[in-house]
């Protein structure tokens, strides 16, 4: 399409308006004030009524079209984000109809109340009895809605339950790391200044910690149907935010601040496929925190599977130790003419996916 | 900028008749470096309009991106030059492009554009002075304004790009230059302008305070000020008390970057210069504290003045006495005092303390009753009223109307437990554009409308005027009513493309409309433009004095009135300012003194 070309066309169209519009100051500058006023009350109140019709029947449009499309036709994937979906039909339900009440109100009274040859407006200063009730009124509703609020806040926020399981996940300019504890089910120290990118230590880790010895770094994070889980989030340079909107939360991934956040999974990725028709949906892990150039490509992937098919997939994970120290794996001991297959160590190392920004 | 060519030729077209009544003055003490408030207060309307064209702009051009991610468009890179190349915007400059439109808008735009021009030019006028406290500190606000969109444009211009971390500049990404281009010099200019900017605000907020304190007229005690006056006060307090804190924020920010210090730096490991830093023991927690502190009365002192300016010209055009007018007083000081103890709403997934956290989500929802209180105050006003629909008439039911709107879904976000799901999605971008960011627009286009005439002598065009207002309302809720529904969805604001998104991909179309009603919009926005600056040359004259058949004071000046504005003797108030339809009388001014038959009210 040819820029100037339209230019020209929006040019035009406005002049057209122009000119309409002087013309019509001088048709009322001739007509005399007080007419030209009268017919600009009548379209102006009659457009108020109309825009109040037309504007409701467009928000019932608009939410018949986009409310499938939203979280809540699929409902939660985790069992704390239900209560939160009936809190949140609750308010949406108690400020739909203040909504509709207040908008119709606004606009059928400037539609009725237009000005009038006679009429005379209703002098009317105050009423201390109208004020208390529509202080006190909203003050109730409020106060509900707090309590509700609150409870689920602090389930949301307190802390995990004892038989959670425990996933580190760590943001970097622009990806996610994932770090499961192993079989020792205890995550190994790790110090900022120990991170070595050439060395396949790209968390810090401190291997004089022998906790570390046995943690294993996957390229997804995978979460069991059905068993709570403690995810401890960190990161590496700059605020990100782990975002996972089909469990209904969400938070911060603060550098030198660790944050931690727990829910349980209800529903499988195989499951939510069905569930959803779409065979390639994933629960995804949305970065909701600017956190540079590429922020919007910063995706994370969680695979919510059954406790065998975890069970799997740790099995075939290798230590990151093993990854950052070679000599000490056992499998390099054992046959050192997997030199030659210099490639299969990698595997092991950490997988961070780092987003590849669109150019 | 064009301030320096407008100002002079527009105020010469207004003031002609001033000469005759004062002392001859030179141009640049008369247009330029002016003491007069009503002048200062049309360079500050002048800037803004100037920077909201630029801050519209910026958001045509992302909104291209956002809703055509796929094409490019060769023009772009013609205005645009190495930021668009190949016609497609590039990421660092979306982003840069996001955080200018939103500091642009946010502070230059609708705080020194709205509460600079009104409270400027109202507050004399309207509490019966001849200036301002201190006009020499009135010029100085404007110039430091001035200083701070210099300072502000000049980045546009760098090597390495505007700041694009977003307008809130949460380190380390502001912090460390290494983290993005746009996190180099560029932050540096940003808060060098931002500093000037707190500066100038500061400067105006001291003189308004002061003014309205002590050079109210005789009869003018503070309950017979009209609530415009109220608003503009309340707006000013709250910025004298949270915007040094701001300042010492960006202080320390300025610091960290260049001096070594370690306020808000800790384990830090820069990937591209494979590098750990040395700052041990910041926390990028505090800069949220100190930002949020004025960032949330921030949103006070946008919105406030719009809502005086809304009370008053719905109450004028209504031909009613605004409902409740101590109830009106008494929720913005609840209002007032509320927005200091809300900060930390805006850091619910911040890792807060959850106990903590509980006490911000009740005080927080409790804002919801003083606004509660004025939207039923506003709705009683108009109820058996006499409604005259002129622009600003129009302009303020629509900002009643977007008020609530935006108001209901801030209680979704201010009950922490639902801001979970919702925080830093397009609900949050539904919500405060639709409460804040076009409600205050629309305060402002009532405001400017309607005291248009008292500024300049003439009127402006009718027919353009009802055009704008229909025109923007329906695309702002086109714009801005689908995107809580992204937001439902989880939809991240700040995010150049979706398409690569499972979750998110299905809003392809939503988005190309929600673009076509931005454009749609922007245009509109030049109409009023022209419509202003047509006006101040061509506009209808004004014939009479009080056009509006309001009650209070600035009507009674003379139409263009000179340095002092009112020629002789400061008229004695003696009354409020809202006796209309009093004992069967259409309005009764403010100077009228109380008849002896009068019931009383008032």
């Amino acid at each position: 399409m040819n820029i100037w070309l339209l230019l020209l066309v929006v040019a035009m169209v406005l002049l057209v308006i122009f000119q309409i519009a002087k013309a019509s100051e001088y048709v009322s500058v001739l007509k005399g004030e007080k007419k030209a006023r009268e017919q600009s009350n009548r379209v102006n109140a009659f457009l108020m009524l109309a825009f109040m019709v037309l504007g409701l029947i467009g928000a019932y449009w608009c939410n018949e079209k986009l409310a499938p499309q939203t979280l809540f036709a699929q409902g939660s994937a985790s069992a704390e984000g239900e209560a939160i979906d009936t809190m949140m039909l609750i308010t949406i339900a108690v400020t739909g109809v203040v909504f509709v009440i207040t908008q119709i109100l606004l606009f059928w009274f400037s539609f009725k109340y237009q000005e009038k040859e006679g009429r005379k407006a209703f002098y009317f200063p105050h009423n201390n009895k109208l004020e208390m009730i529509w202080t006190i009124v909203p003050a109730i509703t409020l106060t509900i809605l707090v309590v509700f609020g609150l409870r689920h806040w602090f389930l949301i926020t307190g802390d995990a339950p004892k038989e959670s399981m425990l996933v580190e996940i760590t943001g970097q300019q622009f990806g996610w790391t994932y770090r499961y504890p192993g079989t020792d089910g205890v995550l190994g120290k790790k110090n900022y200044k120990l991170i070595d990118a050439t060395n396949n230590n790209s968390l810090g880790q401190d291997w004089s910690d022998k906790a570390n010895h046995d943690d294993v770094s996957p390229s997804v994070m995978y979460l069991v149907k059905g068993k709570p889980v403690k995810i401890v989030i960190g990161s590496k340079d700059v605020i990100h935010n782990v975002g996972l909107p089909h469990f209904r939360l969400k938070m911060d991934a603060v550098p030198g601040i660790p944050t931690t956040l727990w829910f349980t999974p209800t529903i499988t990725t195989e499951e939510m496929r069905t569930k959803t028709g779409n065979p390639d949906f994933e629960y995804e892990i949305v970065c909701d925190q600017l956190c540079g150039a590429s922020h919007y490509a910063m995706r994370g992937v969680i695979k919510v599977v059954s406790q065998e098919e975890f069970d799997v997939e740790m099995a075939k994970l290798k230590p990151l130790y093993f990854a950052a120290n070679p000599d000490k794996d056992p499998s390099n001991q054992a046959a050192p003419v997997a030199a030659a297959d210099s490639s299969k160590p990698a595997t092991a190392a950490v997988v961070t996916t780092v987003a590849k920004p669109k150019i | 900028m064009s301030e320096l060519v407008l100002n002079p030729t527009v105020a010469h077209g207004a003031h002609e008749t001033a000469h005759h009544d004062h002392h001859e003055q030179g141009f640049v003490s008369k247009y330029i470096f002016s003491m007069d408030h009503k002048t200062i207060s049309k360079q500050f309307l002048i800037t803004g309009i100037v920077w909201a064209i630029i801050g519209g702009l910026f958001s045509v051009f992302f909104r291209l991106q956002l809703g055509y991610p796929e094409s490019t468009f060769p023009w772009l890179e013609d205005i645009l030059g190495r930021w668009a190349e190949g016609g497609r915007i590039k990421q660092e400059f979306y982003y840069a492009l996001v955080t200018m439109h939103g500091t642009v808008l946010v502070f230059f735009v609708l705080t020194a554009g709205l509460s600079g021009t009104f409270s400027n030019l109202l507050i004399p006028l309207q509490i019966g002075a001849r200036d301002m406290a201190s006009p020499m500190l009135n010029m100085l606000s404007y110039w430091f304004f001035f200083g701070a969109s210099i300072v502000m444009i000049s980045s546009l211009f760098i090597q390495t790009g505007p700041f694009s971390g977003g307008w809130t500049a949460y380190p380390p990404l502001s912090a460390v230059g290494d983290m993005s281009p746009g996190s180099k010099l560029g932050v540096d200019l940003w808060i060098t302008a931002m500093a000037l900017f707190v500066v100038s605000s500061l400067l105006g907020s001291l003189n308004y305070i002061a003014t309205i304190l002590n050079m109210r007229t005789k009869g003018m005690s503070m309950t017979r000020l009209p609530l415009t006056i109220w608003a503009f006060f309340f707006t000013a307090v709250l910025g004298v008390l949270s915007f040094p804190v701001l300042f010492s924020g960006f202080i320390l920010l300025l610091f960290d970057r260049n001096l070594g210090t370690s306020f808000y730096l800790s384990e830090i490991y820069v990937q591209s210069t494979q590098t750990a830093l040395p700052n041990e023991g910041g926390s990028a927690i505090l800069y949220q504290h100190l930002f949020w502190f004025l960032g949330h009365p921030e949103v006070y002192i946008i919105l406030l003045p719009a809502m005086g300016m809304a009370s008053e010209i719905m109450s004028t055009n209504a031909r009613k006495p605004i409902f409740g007018y101590m109830a009106m007083v008494g929720s913005m000081f609840a209002i007032a005092i509320l927005a200091f103890l809300v900060w930390a709403h805006h850091m619910f997934v911040t890792g807060l303390n959850p106990f903590l956290g509980a006490f911000f989500v009740l005080l927080t929802l409790l804002i919801a009753v003083p606004s509660a209180i004025k939207v039923f105050n506003w709705l009683t006003t108009i109820w058996r009223g006499n409604i005259r629909f002129t622009p600003a008439m129009l302009f303020a039911l629509g900002f009643v109307s977007l008020f609530i709107s935006g108001g209901l879904t801030g209680i979704f976000l201010g009950n922490s437990a639902l801001d979970i799901h919702l925080h830093d999605t397009y609900f949050v971008i539904a919500h405060f554009h639709i409460v804040m960011g076009v409600a205050s627009f629309f305060g402002m286009f009532a405001g400017v409308y309607h005291w248009f005439p008292k500024m300049f002598g003439r009127f402006m065009n009718n027919t353009l005027g009802y055009i704008h207002f229909w025109g923007t309302l329906i695309c702002a809720y086109v714009i801005f009513w689908p995107m809580h529904y992204e937001g439902l969805a989880g939809m991240p604001r700040r995010y150049y493309d979706y398409s690569q998104w499972q979750s998110f991909k299905q809003f392809g179309e939503l988005n190309e409309l929600i673009t076509i009603a931005a454009i749609i919009s922007f245009l509109l926005q030049l109409v009023f433009v022209f419509n202003f600056f047509y006006s101040i040359f061509k506009g209808r004259k004004m014939l009479v004095q009080n056009p509006w058949e309001s009650n209070t004071l600035e009507w009674t000046t003379p139409i263009n009135a000179g340095h002092g504005n009112w020629p002789g003797e400061i008229p004695e108030v003696h009354r409020w300012a809202y006796d209309y339809g009093k004992d069967g009388v259409d309005f009764i001014p403010q100077t009228e003194p109380v008849g002896k038959d009068e019931s009383t009210h008032h």
